[in-house]
C-alpha cells in the first residue's frame, strides 16, 4: 500500500470523514428533487423507518424478531457447513484418495452461487427450516472445506515426519497433529464463511413464508416500501458487520494464545 | 538389537533416467550401541543417509536394515531427532513427550514414570508444562531428544541437532550429549558437518565424498578416546586441546578439503 500508516485517531477521523461525505452527498441527492422520494430514500427517513421498525411489527413481525428468526437459520447453516467442511477437508488433506474424489466435484460445484440452489432448496428441503439453512450451506461451505484441506495439506513436513517416527496412527494423526496445525487456516475460513453465508441470508429468505430479515424485504417490496427495503438493508449489513467484527477479535485471541502474533 | 546396515545403498532423486544420483554404493554397519558421525561436504547426500534409516525415503537400490529388519516405513524403533527440533507447537513439553507413548497404548502410571525421567534426565522438569515457543533453542532441543529417548529406540537418528543453535548452547549440548551417551548408552547414528563435533562424540566418522556420495573413509575415534583417556574431561575445550584430539580432526579436515577441491569450491 502507499502511504504511511496513520495513528488510530488519524485512521478513525479520516473514516468518519468519508462517512460524512458519503451521507451528506446522499442528502443532497434526496433533498435535490432530482430524484423521486420512492426512488431512493433520504438517510433521515432511512433512520426514522428504522427505528420505528425496532419496535412496530411489520409483515407480522418486529425488525428485531425478524433478526431472530434469520439469525437462527444462519446460525444453522453456518454450523452445518462447518460440521461438515471442516472435517471433510481434513480428511481430504491426509487421504489422498479422498481428495482425488471429491476435489472435481467440489472445484464443479462451487462456483454456482448459492442463490441459484434457491429453486431445488425449496423443493428438497421446503421452505420451512430446510430450504433457506441449505442456501446459508451452499454459502458458507466452501470456504470451511478449502481452508481445512489447505491448512491440513501444508502442515510444516517435519511434523507430519516426526509424528510418524513417534508411531502416530491415521485418527490420532488427523486429530492431534493436522487439526490443530490447521487451526489458524481452519479460523480464517469459518470467518469467510460467516460472511458469506450472512450474504446469502437475503436468497435464503425469497422462500421463506414466515419471518425474517430477507422475508420482511421480499414482503416491502412487494408492497413498493423501499424505505422499508433499506432498512433490512442496514440492518443486514450492521449485523454483518458485528459478526465480522467479533470473528476478528477471536480469530486475534487465538493467534495470540498459539504465539503466531505477539 | 540396535545395529544399523547400509548394504550397496544407491539413492536417485527424480525419474530414475534423467535423475540425479546424490548416493552411490553405500556400504557401513554400525553396531549395538556405537555412535557413529557421517560427515561430508553440503549436498553430498548425508542427511538422505539418515532419512532412509528413519523410513522417509526408500533407498532408490540396496537395502537398509535396522537390528536385522529391512526399513520400510517410519518406526517408533528409529527415534529421530531434527534439526529444526520439530515439537508440536500446540503441545506442550509433557505432552510432547508423551505422544509416543501414548501410540505405544502404555499405561498412564508408566507413561508418567518414564516422562519423569525423561524429563529429569534433560533437565526440563520445571518446564514439564511450557509450549515450545516459550522456550529457547537449547531448550527446545532437549525436549525432541528426551521425546526420542522416552520411546527406548534401538538406535537413534540425529540430524544436525545442533545446527540451529548458537555456539555457546552448542558446546553445552554436545557435552550433555556425551554424559547421555555415558548413563545411556545407545546406537546412534549422527549427522553433521562440524568436523569437532564428529570428533568429540563419535566411535567412528565416516567422512563422505561430493555428490555422488560415497562413504570415501571410515576413522576410529573410540581406539584412540580410550589410549588417551579423553574421558577424564569433563569440558570439551580441554578434550579439543589434545593433540591426538588435533591430530584426527586435521586429518578428517584435510580429507574434506579434498572434497572441496574437486567441486572447485
Amino acid at each position: 500500500m502507499n502511504g504511511a500508516p496513520l495513528s488510530l485517531r488519524e485512521t478513525l477521523a479520516w473514516g468518519a470523514l468519508g462517512a460524512l461525505a458519503f451521507v451528506g452527498f446522499w442528502t443532497l441527492i434526496t433533498t435535490s428533487g432530482l430524484v423521486p422520494r420512492q426512488f431512493l430514500p433520504s438517510p433521515l427517513d432511512l433512520v426514522q423507518r428504522f427505528l420505528h421498525l425496532l419496535t412496530s411489527p411489520f409483515a407480522g413481525a418486529t425488525l428485531p424478531e425478524h433478526l431472530a428468526s434469520s439469525f437462527r437459520r444462519y446460525a444453522f447453516g453456518v454450523l452445518l457447513a462447518a460440521a461438515i467442511g471442516v472435517p471433510l477437508g481434513l480428511l481430504m488433506g491426509w487421504f489422498r484418495l479422498l481428495d482425488d474424489i471429491v476435489t472435481p466435484i467440489f472445484d464443479g460445484l462451487r462456483f454456482i452461487a448459492p442463490i441459484a440452489w434457491v429453486p431445488f432448496a425449496a423443493l428438497w428441503f421446503g421452505t420451512g427450516i430446510g430450504g433457506p439453512v441449505m442456501i446459508i450451506f451452499a454459502g458458507a461451505f466452501p470456504p470451511c472445506l478449502i481452508n481445512a484441506y489447505r491448512g491440513a495439506r501444508f502442515v510444516e513436513p517435519r511434523l507430519i515426519e516426526a509424528a510418524r517416527m513417534l508411531g502416530t496412527g491415521n485418527l490420532r494423526m488427523i486429530l492431534e497433529i493436522l487439526l490443530p496445525a490447521a487451526v489458524p487456516s481452519i479460523v480464517a475460513g469459518l470467518r469467510v464463511s460467516a460472511g458469506l453465508g450472512w450474504q446469502s441470508l437475503v436468497g435464503a429468505e425469497l422462500i421463506v413464508a414466515a419471518a425474517g430479515v430477507g422475508f420482511m424485504m421480499v414482503q416491502a417490496q412487494g408492497s413498493v416500501q423501499t424505505t422499508t427495503v433499506m432498512a433490512g438493508m442496514l440492518a443486514i449489513g450492521l449485523v454483518g458487520m458485528l459478526i465480522d467484527i467479533l470473528l476478528r477479535q477471536g480469530e486475534a485471541w487465538m493467534r495470540r494464545r498459539r504465539g503466531l502474533d505477539s | 538389537m540396535g545395529s544399523i546396515r547400509f548394504q550397496n545403498v544407491d539413492k536417485v532423486f527424480g525419474a530414475s533416467q534423467a535423475g540425479v544420483k546424490v548416493l552411490d554404493d553405500i556400504n557401513l554397519a554400525i553396531g549395538e550401541k556405537e555412535f557413529v558421525a557421517i560427515v561430508g561436504p553440503s549436498g553430498c547426500g548425508k542427511t538422505t543417509c539418515l532419512r532412509m534409516v528413519a523410513g522417509f525415503e526408500a533407498p532408490s537400490s540396496g537395502t537398509i536394515t535396522v537390528s536385522g529388519k529391512v526399513v520400510t516405513e517410519p518406526g517408533p524403533d528409529r527415534a529421530v531427532v531434527f534439526q529444526q527440533f520439530a515439537l508440536f507447537p500446540w503441545k506442550t513439553v509433557r505432552e510432547n513427550i508423551d505422544l509416543g507413548l501414548r501410540n505405544k497404548n502404555l499405561p498412564a502410571a508408566e507413561r508418567d514414570r518414564l516422562i519423569a525421567d525423561a524429563l529429569k534426565l534433560m533437565n526440563l522438569e520445571s518446564h514439564a508444562g511450557a509450549f515450545p515457543h516459550q522456550l529457547s533453542g537449547g531448550m527446545q532441543q532437549r525436549v525432541a531428544i528426551a521425546r526420542a529417548y522416552v520411546l527406548d529406540p534401538d538406535v537413534l537418528l540425529m540430524d544436525e541437532p545442533f545446527g540451529a543453535l548458537d555456539a555457546q548452547t552448542r558446546v553445552v549440548m554436545q557435552e550433555e550429549l556425551v554424559r547421555l551417551a555415558r548413563v545411556n548408552p545407545r546406537t546412534v547414528l549422527f549427522i553433521t558437518h562440524a568436523v569437532e563435533e564428529a570428533v568429540y562424540l563419535a566411535d567412528r566418522v565416516a567422512i563422505m565424498t561430493r555428490r555422488p556420495g560415497r562413504i570415501k573413509e571410515v576413522l576410529d575415534i573410540k581406539s584412540v578416546r580410550i589410549a588417551e583417556n579423553w574421558d577424564r574431561f569433563a569440558r570439551i575445550e580441554d578434550v579439543m586441546d589434545q593433540e591426538s584430539f588435533v591430530h584426527l580432526r586435521t586429518q578428517i579436515w584435510k580429507s574434506l578439503r579434498e572434497e572441496k577441491g574437486a567441486q572447485g569450491v
